[in-house]
């Protein structure tokens, strides 16, 4: 607890004892006898008149500035109002001759007051805390080996190519390749899965990870702003500039409400004083209007909600660009994925080479072509392929069709059937179900490759639980028709189309959007690779195992860190459960705000209840939000 | 251009709206947050005029929020 909240509660527990005593002697012995008379009212007042200073002089002098930069509708300065016409109110009931009443009233709402604002930012610096935990995954540090010795860094301080050092225990400052070293790293924090992986030299490490068993050396391949660890926590940190309907809502709502119910209070205290001769009644109740003011529980609440929802994914390895999308996701409907790598596991073997004989050669070939390329079937070959590769060769890319490799007078096509037509070369069509891939050499055709890609365990399953809410499931693929009519049976998709280029699966996008009523939410889920454009089309694009690829990640609302599309069910509950406490604040706040409103125009609220509508309201609804985060620990999802 | 300050002793969850709302209108301002959770104020626009905008979002925090500071 800082200084500034021990220095308050101090002053909020020594004002509501000194309260308590003087309010329990005046109801004993009754403050107004001991001086009696016509002053009796004097003593009660300046009793409580400087509890009241007391705990409020700040609230008085914050007020008193506001007036002078012109903020007339603060909520310091109408709450001084409220609780100064109070006392003017009970002194001049008393000088006419009325019972000394109303001074305790005034002072308690000021106590009140503070005693609620107290709790508020209390709860709100609990909430701000437990968000910035999630924050733990940012590296304090880094070792640097610079003319041979070891120094330690801000990671930001780190350049491109630089070599550095992590010891058992730390996290890893920089994402990079180890140069030395293996070790078992803990991706928890990033990823949410809790098995260690275990990685050698060669290999790419992320920021963020925390190296458990021993000391490796990196070679760093990107800056700290751009690597993994700084732009997840770009992301969360920053993702408030996207809001969402009912944080525009609130905003719109909280900028009209104080300045209607000023407005109103004005009205209520002249016009019917003028009918009913009785304005003391009136001012009073008007006052009260003045206290619940405020919007406060709604403009902290809400937003509040949708970071909390926010930190709780990314605890689950999922990063959400906005609480906008929280709301949108909870609404989906329309499930659009891409195949390759995201209903199946992307990871190509072979299923045979036609023909066998020539099985070398073809390979040969296919890996020349394939080597400058990133689609996981050119990775595949390049992996499986184990004699020495020549990348020579002059590469040219023929989108959606495949590969053109030339150096001297050698000239290899590897590509799919379209590819190969193109240049009228005759092939063998490949009848097995799977992905061929056709490799021709000098304008002769050399035979094909024949890929099968499993179906990703959890496809199934969670394609299942999205059927059975009602929701419409397509698969876009590139492959063909034979290969998408399998997968789409297996999982039972809605739909499907098969053999489409990258740029076909932002036309079919389009399609899917321009048919859909106005409620319906599409989101599409790919890798990223070659769908950034579709991913920016949809109305949430989700990125699956997105760390891999920048242009997913900037495409994308949603990133998937671990690859597993359970995370869509995990989302699900988060974003169902965000929105249910997004409409329970909103309620709730209102509900007691207008409540309140409606009791006091009648005369039946007093101003303690006031106080509760203001400040107490905001409490709850902020203790509200954090149910959002805390549940985790009891049961995970 | 995105920047982010911190903001510190920003006291009330409406003033922080209402800052938001006065930035927002400042010339050259193409998307602003001011996040009374995060404490932070979040503002993207164009690079040239950040120091202006800056200025005046200065002193518009200290019209509504006396004790709010930003840390620049």
């Amino acid at each position: 607890m800082s200084k500034k909240n021990k220095k308050e509660i101090i002053r909020l527990i020594i004002a509501s004892a000194a309260f308590a005593v003087v309010f329990a002697i005046d109801k004993i012995i009754g403050l107004e006898s001991v001086i009696g008379g016509k002053l009796g009212f004097l003593l009660p007042l300046a009793l409580y008149l400087s509890i009241y200073l007391y705990i409020g002089y700040d609230v008085l002098y914050s007020s008193a500035r506001n007036i002078i930069h012109g903020q007339f509708l603060d909520e310091k300065f109408l709450m001084a109002i409220a609780s100064l016409g109070a006392f003017a109110l009970a002194v001049y009931r008393s000088a006419n001759g009325m019972p000394a009443e109303g001074y305790e009233e005034a002072c308690a709402v000021m106590i009140l007051y503070k005693l609620g604002e107290f709790f508020e930012h209390y709860a709100a610096g609990k909430s701000r805390q437990s968000i910035s935990e999630l924050m733990e995954l940012r590296p304090d540090y880094a070792n640097v080996i610079r003319d041979g010795v070891v120094v330690t860094v801000e990671p930001e301080e780190v350049k491109v190519g630089e070599i550095i050092t992590v010891e058992p225990g730390e996290k890893i400052p920089l994402d990079g390749k180890i140069i030395s070293g293996e070790t078992t790293l803990d991706l928890r924090a990033l990823t949410g899965e809790s098995m260690p992986v275990e990685i050698k030299a060669g290999e790419r490490v992320m920021s963020g990870s925390v190296n458990i068993s021993s000391t490796i050396t990196i070679e760093v391949e990107s800056e700290f702003y751009n690597s993994t660890v700084g732009k997840i926590l770009d992301l969360v940190e920053n993702s408030a500039t996207k809001k969402s309907k009912s944080e525009n809502f609130i905003a719109k709502f909280a900028k009209y409400y104080t300045p209607s119910v000023v407005f109103a209070a004005v009205a209520l205290a002249v016009v019917p004083s003028i009918i009913t001769k009785n304005p003391t009644e009136w001012i009073y109740r008007a006052l009260n209007f003045l206290v619940i003011s405020c919007p406060c529980a709604l403009v902290i609440s809400v937003p509040l909600a949708f970071v909390a929802g926010m930190g709780k994914a990314s605890r689950n390895g999922i990063l959400i660009k906005g609480g906008s999308y929280i709301e949108a996701f909870n609404r989906a409907d329309v499930y659009v994925f891409d195949k390759t790598g995201t209903l199946t596991e992307g990871n190509f073997y072979i299923a045979s080479v036609t023909p066998e004989s020539k099985r070398d050669e073809i390979m040969r070939c296919a890996a020349i072509a394939e080597y400058h390329s990133n689609h996981p079937i050119a990775a595949y070959i390049k992996n499986t392929y184990k004699g020495e590769i020549d990348t020579t060769f002059a590469v040219t890319n023929v989108a959606g069709k495949g590969i053109i490799a030339e150096k001297g007078d050698e000239k290899i096509l590897c590509g799919n059937a379209k590819l190969l037509e193109s240049f009228g070369i005759e092939y063998v069509p490949e009848n097995g179900i799977g992905t061929a891939v056709y490799v021709a050499k000098n304008g002769e055709y050399l035979g094909s490759i024949l890929f099968c890609d499993k179906i990703k365990e959890e496809s199934e399953e969670v394609i299942a639980e999205l059927n059975g809410s009602g929701a419409v499931t397509v698969m876009l693929t590139g492959d063909s028709e034979k290969i998408a009519a399998q997968v789409a049976e297996k999982l039972h998709l809605s739909t499907y189309r098969a053999g489409l280029l990258p740029a076909d699966k932002v036309d079919e996008m389009e399609k899917i959007l321009n048919n859909k009523s106005k409620k319906d939410v599409v989101c599409f889920f790919g890798d990223g690779i070659n769908d950034a454009p579709v991913l920016m089309r949809a109305d949430i694009g989700v990125a699956m195992g997105g760390l891999g690829s920048d242009a997913a990640i900037e495409a994308s609302d949603v990133v998937f860190m671990k690859d597993d599309l359970r995370s869509i069910s995990v989302l699900k509950k988060i974003s169902k459960k965000t929105m249910a406490v997004v409409w329970q604040n909103i309620i709730l706040s209102l509900a007691v705000k207008f409540g309140i409103l409606m009791l006091s125009a009648f005369g039946l609220a007093g101003m303690w209840l006031a106080v509760f509508g203001d400040v107490g309201v905001a409490a709850l609804a902020i203790l509200n939000s954090m149910r959002i985060m805390r549940k985790e620990r009891k049961n995970k999802l | 251009m995105k920047k982010v300050y911190k903001l510190e002793d920003l006291d009330c969850a409406n003033c922080a709206a209402k800052m938001e709302d006065a930035i927002s209108k400042i010339d050259g301002v193409k998307a602003v947050s001011v996040s009374y959770i995060m404490q932070k104020l979040i503002i993207e626009a164009d690079e040239d005029k950040i120091d202006g905008i800056m200025d005046k979002a200065v002193s518009i925090c200290k019209k509504i929020e006396p004790d709010c500071k930003i840390i620049r």
